[in-house]
């Protein structure tokens, strides 16, 4: 089962996100400085050409024989036409009378000053108009008169423009956000990193390394490394002391229970009643089965121990197994059960002989004691790609289904119920197994009977 | 002055009463039609396109022939008028469908002051910067403003290449060309307006050749074609500002006459067409101006399929010629008070009695 933790937002996506946002937001303000800045830019050019035109028309005004006139020169409205094809529009005149050109082109809102120019925009036949008003003083018949030129010119070009550089600026503000975004999801992972690096590591630990985490993270995340690192030595104190505690209290029963079994034994030779004497058998039983799950306990806290700091010598494996089988014969002789040994190969490992013998030794244990009467367990030695495995196969009533759970600590088999057994045997072999690199497999014979095979990664 | 075209104007003004107590008896005397002609649609009538043109009916028959053969359904009313009233007419909202004229600068300011309706096609974007104002003027021609001279009067003579020339010429040999010069009276004429005020923006050299001009009493004309036709017959020798292309088509006389580009510079009219806002029938309108850019723009074949009667377009870029610049400057000689400062010097110049 996966460990589940409440998630709420991720600090990536959220840091993304703001990135994105502002980016966004800059982009958009940046879309609008352009085109403010085209529009005032197209704006004053067109202000300005306007400005020399009228400038010229104004100054083409003259008195000829008590008369205002004006020749406008070709210029002052062709270098309106130089610049867009825009409508253009002028008239001269003053405060009551319309000289020449568009009488009825809108007035300036007051009278230009002198030397001023000023700007309308306003609305004419149909078009959007910028006009241009200047003024000056002419003396006609002794008196002074106020001459008003206006040119105006529609504003289509300038309209063209702007959306030409709007486009333009469009095209700028998206390439700015999306590069911006780019940088923004790569910041957010830069930020992230150490995180994940430091989950990684914590993660891909096995399931017995308590070591401190040592790699250097970033000061914000020095609080968070110091804390973990305070609760794992918490808890490989907290572990080392129950199987302290275990272990200690496996062997102080165990010698009691053999003083225990030997003095009931003492006494079921003396007892002669079948009843007084099955009562006693039973006890014998019961004091076997209690000082092996005490041997065992002591074996697991000694895996434990072990494990923690694996030892690795040059081990035969076929050594290891016949070595094993000796000593186990006379319990096998017993059930009449015969131990075949078969080494296809010296089985040769690196690993802690203590330990594998004690895996090994199980493994044996379990067959024999599963095996029915007058039956063969066979014990093979041989090496595969890469690996060097060991196979003990017997004839007994194989695994139930769910045999994989029979490595968890206690647990037995459902039909065990008659046979002597702590279920420790195959988590210290497997706990072996996975110290080394190696894995304990578990299958059921065809036919009948069980194979546990013990497999080491080949030096 | 415009001896050779009285009995046609009559004829124009005496139809053009006929129309008016049909169709507009309000606009009767707002402006004159010299002559009109009406092309009846091939097929099925389904729209009439009425066009009105400062060009000759028999220039235009074989534009409007291959027209009505690629809309059969369309019957044309061509009405043929001088420049100025066909300005007239289009202020006055008269119901045509296309204005087309020589006078570039009523042109503009038509376009100008919104009398105008833009128009958009594959042909209008095939057009040079140059050929379209806004959309809504296309020029279709490059004719010149030509000399045309009688070479028969040249007798010992050199014919003049420039308007230097011309006047060494005219001051030299007095007596010879007294009465024999002709040229627009610009007063009357839009087109002769507007070449004489191109001629002197271009070079002071026109205030004196007018000078010159007036001093040998020259004749005064209110169209090319009466000039060509009088150069031909010997009736004058030179006739200055005179519509190269005209003079080109005249095929029958050109044994008779030359035609000279003035090699200091020569001005170049592009005639222009517009659709008026206040036209009835716009699509075939655009139709008419579609046909007219493709004969003039769309290459030699399709001029020769169209019945293109100008010169084809030189794109070539030749010093001597000064295409007139369709723009908001051809307002300037409109003005009221330039025309009459103008014309008021033209007349010192030219009117010398």
């Amino acid at each position: 089962m996966k460990a589940q933790a409440r998630v709420s937002g991720s600090i990536r996506r959220r840091l993304t996100l703001q990135l994105v946002g502002s980016a966004a937001v800059l982009a958009v303000l940046l879309f609008l400085l352009v085109l403010g800045f085209a529009r005032r830019v197209a704006e004053e050019s067109q202000d300005n050409i306007l400005t020399a035109s009228v400038t010229s028309i104004l100054e083409s005004v003259a008195v000829q024989d008590g008369a205002l006139t004006a020749d406008i020169p070709y210029a002052a409205l062709s270098m309106l036409g130089n610049v867009s094809n825009d409508r253009v529009f002028y008239a001269i005149r003053t405060a009551t009378e319309d000289l020449t050109g568009y009488g009825d082109l809108p007035r300036p809102d007051r009278d230009p000053r002198a030397g001023e120019t000023l700007f309308l925009t306003a609305d004419y036949k149909g078009d959007s108009l910028r006009l241009a008003s200047a003024a000056r003083t002419v003396s006609l018949e002794g008196q002074p008169l106020r001459v008003i030129a206006s040119v105006a010119q529609t504003r289509n070009g300038q309209a063209a423009t702007l959306e030409r550089i709007s486009a333009i600026a469009a095209v700028l503000g998206l390439g700015f956000f999306l590069v911006s975004a780019a940088l923004a999801i790569l910041a957010a992972q830069a930020a992230v990193k150490p995180l994940n690096d430091l989950a990684g590591s914590v993660s891909r630990r096995g399931p017995k390394d308590l070591r401190p985490v040592v790699a250097p993270v970033p000061s914000e995340m020095a609080p968070l490394v110091v804390s973990l690192n305070g609760f794992i030595a918490r808890l490989k104190v907290s572990l080392a002391r129950s199987e302290d505690f275990i272990a200690e209290a496996a062997h102080r029963v165990r010698t009691p229970l053999a003083t225990v079994r030997t003095q009931a034994e003492v006494a079921l030779r003396r007892v002669e009643r079948p009843e007084n004497r099955k009562a006693l058998k039973e006890m014998i039983r019961a004091i076997d089965e209690s000082s092996r799950a005490a041997g065992q306990l002591l074996d697991h806290a000694m895996v434990t121990f072990r494990t923690d700091s694996l030892e690795r010598q040059d081990v035969s494996l076929a050594d290891l197994t016949a070595d094993l089988a000796d000593r186990l014969g006379p319990v096998a002789d017993l059930k009449e059960i015969t131990l075949r040994l078969e080494a296809l190969d010296p089985g040769r490992i690196e690993g802690d002989p203590i330990l594998l013998q004690n895996a090994v030794r199980n493994i044996l244990d379990n067959a024999i004691k599963y095996s029915p009467e007058d039956s063969c367990v066979d014990l093979v030695i041989e090496a595969g790609e890469g690996v060097v495995r060991l196979r003990v196969e017997d004839e007994g009533p194989g695994f139930p289904s769910g045999a994989d759970k029979l490595t968890a600590r206690f647990a037995r088999g459902s039909n065990v119920s008659g046979t002597v057994g702590s279920g420790l045997g195959l988590t210290i072999a497997k706990e072996v197994a996975e110290a080394h690199g190696g894995k304990l497999k578990m299958e059921n014979r065809e036919g009948r009977g069980a194979c546990v095979t013990l497999e080491f990664p080949a030096p | 002055m415009c001896h050779a075209r009285i009995p046609r104007a009559l004829r124009g003004g005496l139809r053009l009463l006929a129309l008016s107590l049909l169709a507009w008896p309000a606009l009767a005397s707002a402006f004159e039609i010299e002559e009109q002609k009406r092309f009846d649609a091939i097929g099925v009538e389904v729209a009439v396109l009425k066009v009105i043109s400062t060009a000759d009916t028999d220039l235009f028959a074989p534009l409007i022939h291959s027209f009505q053969e690629r809309n059969p359904g369309i019957s044309v009313d061509y009405s043929e008028a001088s420049s100025g009233e066909i300005n007239k007419a289009i202020l006055a909202g008269a119901g045509f469908d296309v204005a087309i004229s020589s006078a570039m600068d009523l042109q503009t300011k038509l376009a100008n002051d919104g009398h105008a309706r833009s128009h958009r096609s594959a042909q209008t974007e095939r057009l040079p910067a140059w050929a379209n104002w806004r959309d809504t003027l296309f020029a279709f021609t490059q004719e010149p403003a030509t000399i045309v001279v009688n070479p028969a009067h040249f007798e010992g003579l050199s014919i003049p290449r420039t308007r230097q020339e011309l006047i060494t010429l005219l001051r030299e040999n007095q007596e010879r060309f007294r009465g024999r010069i002709g040229t627009y009276d610009v007063r009357q004429s839009g087109l002769g307006y507007l070449f004489a005020t191109q001629d002197s923006r271009a070079s002071e050299g026109f205030w004196r050749l007018a000078e010159v001009m007036g001093g040998l009493r020259a004749r005064l004309y209110c169209c090319s074609s009466d000039m060509i036709e009088d150069v031909a017959s010997g009736r004058i020798a030179i006739a200055y500002n005179v519509l190269g292309s005209y003079a080109q088509a005249r095929k029958d006389l050109a044994d008779r006459i030359e035609i000279i580009e003035p090699e200091d510079f020569t001005t170049v009219m592009l005639r222009s067409v517009l659709i008026p806002s206040t036209a009835a029938a716009p699509e075939a309108a655009g139709a008419f101006v579609d046909h007219l850019l493709l004969a003039a723009w769309g290459g030699p074949e399709a001029a020769t399929r169209a019945g293109y009667p100008f010169p084809p377009i030189d794109l070539s870029e030749q010093t001597a010629r000064r295409p007139i610049r369709m723009g908001p400057g051809l307002l300037v000689y409109l003005d009221s008070l330039k025309r009459g400062r103008f014309l008021a010097e033209w007349e010192d110049a030219v009117l010398q009695e």
